[in-house]
């Protein structure tokens, strides 16, 4: 995987002159002694991370840990006291004032919590801002604009001012005016915050169904965490300026590193987590279609179970067989249950959400067989089992234990 | 006890000035007031009353409601009926011309004020000063320097009449909210642009009421340097207090409100019908 961008021990320290404290932390002080003996405030800890080409990379944190300080960082809207940025392997702090321009123009956008609209400004005139600034010709940019303003929904509101739009709309244009630009990198400081929660989620929705197309990078903040793990492909833990955790929303749920992100993750609502692999069984036992009905009863009766799956060599699955049908089979003298016609059990992948799941998996009286990107059978999904397992994580359970 | 001969300090000095630059000056007052003034004053003198007072009307139309329209029609029809016209348009051109140069002058001063807080601390003590002289003190410098007539008018026009240009463009900038500059910033715009594409026209209606606040002081001054031959409704207020003739007096008085009343809605009404920054 390509890294779009690194950061390297990135310090952030308000004040005038923040050398000095820079000294200090870099003597070993902390943040508290800090503060005490220079009176300034520590914003970014000494943090590393990297953030892969065409992926969401979510910073997490409570208000004031950090976050917006790390995204302004990122370009360069605040100067870092110390460190390294490196965006497509150029490290954007050494860069001069032009050049800056021209990988602010070019690489990167920035959708804010509050929309930002320029208010004399139409929603076409806001959406053509960035292309306006490079000097592309009107028609160019007024069409590039109305295609981004069509893709996020806004197509016929080009001549409205932002006084005349909700939030919601608002936050569209936003996204519109970034998007325009046809950036590599996407930086979204609380971009849905300031959104209720129904519009919220349709932003969220529309956001990741923008990507599947666009394949930016995306550096996301926010500090809600079912955000955090709908929208992520990593999600970084921040506190107090310092990075706790960098992890997938499985890492983040089933391993938090300490009780800070503990915390964060109590509460979630499993289902909008939990994929089908996380709730599935193992599909012991299977027969091969090569088997005998008799060995599929030997087999059913020896697990005290009804029902079997039925699978070839490279384990795609053909159906399920049940012991009447097996007994029936027998009596009329077929060998092989290739011979035989199988029940078509229901099927679904293995990294759908429970949450979208739940009605198939409600409504079917059969075993789901679960399957992998190759269609091969590696567990099976019984409707008693799912709904106790998401009953059971309801309360305070320790989490890894109840997924594994 | 020893007094501070201050007085005669400052007059030395403009003595001296008087005499070094004096003539120059006093030809190049009257070069403006000849070319530039004058020319502009016959212009206007030329348009038929009527047509004028329909021009004022549209502008009132399109600044405002159709109360200014009425307003403005009845008013200025007033001061034709007085036979107050061509000191009316003496008035407008001296009132124009100095809110124009305090603007061209004061709004640059204005952004750079904002830019620098340096030059913002620097000129803020220098405006409260010029703000807080009595006006008349401005009138004897211009008069030595350039004589009578009405370019030393204008000259202590621009001067008493600039600082709210200056002060409210620089305000205006400050006020930008800070995320519209940082959007500036993020998508990438140069300095210029920065100015012309967001602070400009996010800080317009603080810009417009300063323009409007110097277009008022233009006017209170203009009548006031009458006394040193400026002409309009202020020479016409200053023959009706010498010769006793309050009837005079009052007529003159009458236009100048009725000329105040116009000019200020008018530059309100621009300002706050333009689209701009309402929040
Ligand atoms: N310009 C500044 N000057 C001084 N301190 C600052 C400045 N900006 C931020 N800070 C401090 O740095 C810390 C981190 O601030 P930051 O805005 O990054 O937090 P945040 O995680 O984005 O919080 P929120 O969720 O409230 O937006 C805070 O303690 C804040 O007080
Ligand atoms: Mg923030």
């Amino acid at each position: 995987m390509n890294v779009k961008i690194e950061v390297k021990n990135l310090i952030k320290i308000f004040g005038t002159q923040p050398q000095r404290a820079l000294k200090l932390l870099q003597a070993g002080k902390t943040k508290e002694q800090i503060l005490e003996e220079t009176g300034y405030t520590v914003g970014i800890n000494n943090v590393s991370f990297s953030v892969h080409e065409g992926e969401i990379f979510v910073v997490m944190g409570l208000s004031g840990s950090g976050k917006s300080t790390i995204l302004r960082c990122l370009n360069l809207l605040m100067e870092p006291t110390s460190g390294v940025i490196m965006v497509d392997g150029q490290d954007i702090t050494k860069l001069k004032a032009v050049d800056l321009r021209k990988v602010r123009q070019e690489k990167m956008a920035m959708v804010f919590q509050q929309f930002a609209l320029l208010p004399h400004r139409t929603v076409l005139q806001n959406a053509v801002y960035g292309l306006e600034v490079q000097g592309i010709p009107r028609e160019e940019r007024e069409e590039k604009a109305r295609k981004c303003l069509e893709m996020v929904g806004l197509g016929g509101w080009e001549d409205k001012y932002p006084d005349e739009l909700s939030g919601g709309m608002k936050q569209r244009v936003g996204l519109a005016r970034a998007l325009t630009n046809d950036p590599d990198i996407l930086l979204m400081d609380e971009a849905f915050s300031a959104l209720d929660p129904l519009i919220r989620e349709e932003m969220q929705d529309e956001l990741l169904n923008l990507q599947q197309r666009m394949n930016k990078t995306i550096v996301f903040i926010t500090h809600d965490l079912n955000e955090a793990l709908k929208l992520g492909d990593r999600i970084a833990f921040l506190r107090g300026g310092s990075l706790i955790q960098v992890g997938t929303p499985e890492e983040i749920i089933t391993s938090p590193a300490d009780d800070y992100v503990a915390r964060f993750v109590r509460g979630v609502d499993r289902t909008k987590i939990l994929t089908i692999q996380d709730v599935m069984k193992k599909p012991q036992p299977v027969v091969r279609l090569s088997d005998g009905p008799n060995v599929a009863l030997r087999i059913m009766k020896e697990n005290g179970i009804s029902s079997v799956f039925v699978v070839d060599r490279s384990r795609q699955i053909h159906g399920l067989v049940t012991a009447d049908l097996a007994l029936e089979a027998s009596k009329s003298g077929i060998r092989v249950l290739s011979e035989m016609d199988l029940i078509q059990a229901p099927t679904i992948y293995q990294d759908v959400l429970v949450q979208e799941a739940l009605p198939l998996i409600a409504e079917s009286k059969l075993p789901l067989a679960v399957l992998d990107q190759e269609k091969r059978l590696v567990g099976i999904i019984i409707r008693g089992a799912v709904l106790a397992a998401l009953a059971e994580d309801g309360g305070e359970v320790d989490v890894s234990n109840s997924i594994r | 006890m020893y007094r501070i001969p201050l007085g005669k300090w400052v007059n030395s000095g403009v003595d001296w000035l008087d005499l070094t630059i004096g003539p120059t000056l006093r030809n190049f007052a009257d070069y403006v007031s000849d070319n530039i003034i004058g020319k502009l004053g016959t212009g206007l003198a030329a348009i038929p009353w009527w047509l004028l007072i329909l021009v004022f009307v549209a502008l009132a139309w399109r600044a405002g409601r159709w109360r200014l329209s009425l307003g403005t029609f009845l008013g200025l029809l007033l001061i034709y009926n007085l036979k107050l016209w061509p000191v009316f348009i003496e008035t407008l051109v001296l009132v124009l011309v100095s809110a124009l140069v305090s603007i061209v002058i004061g709004v640059p001063l204005g952004i750079t004020a904002a830019r620098s807080d340096r030059f913002h601390r620097a000129i803020a003590p220098l405006l409260d000063f010029m703000q807080t002289m009595p006006a008349f003190v401005y009138l004897i410098p211009a008069l030595m320097f350039f004589g009578l007539g009405t370019v030393p008018s204008i000259f202590s026009t621009v001067i008493f009449a600039m600082p709210p240009a200056i002060r409210l463009t620089d305000l205006g900038i400050r006020q930008v909210p800070t995320d519209l500059v940082e959007v500036g910033e993020a998508f990438g715009s140069s300095p210029w642009q920065m100015l012309w594409k967001i602070q400009l026209p996010v800080a317009l209606p603080t810009i417009m009421a300063g323009v409007n606040q110097t277009m008022m002081l233009s006017l209170s001054m203009v009548v006031i340097a009458s006394m040193i031959g400026a002409g309009g409704f202020g020479a016409g207020v200053l023959y009706g207090i010498a010769q006793m003739n309050v009837g005079v007096g009052f007529e003159n008085g009458v236009a100048v409100v009725i000329l105040a009343i116009i000019l200020d809605r008018l530059s309100q009404g621009f300002s706050s019908s333009k689209r701009t920054a309402e929040k």
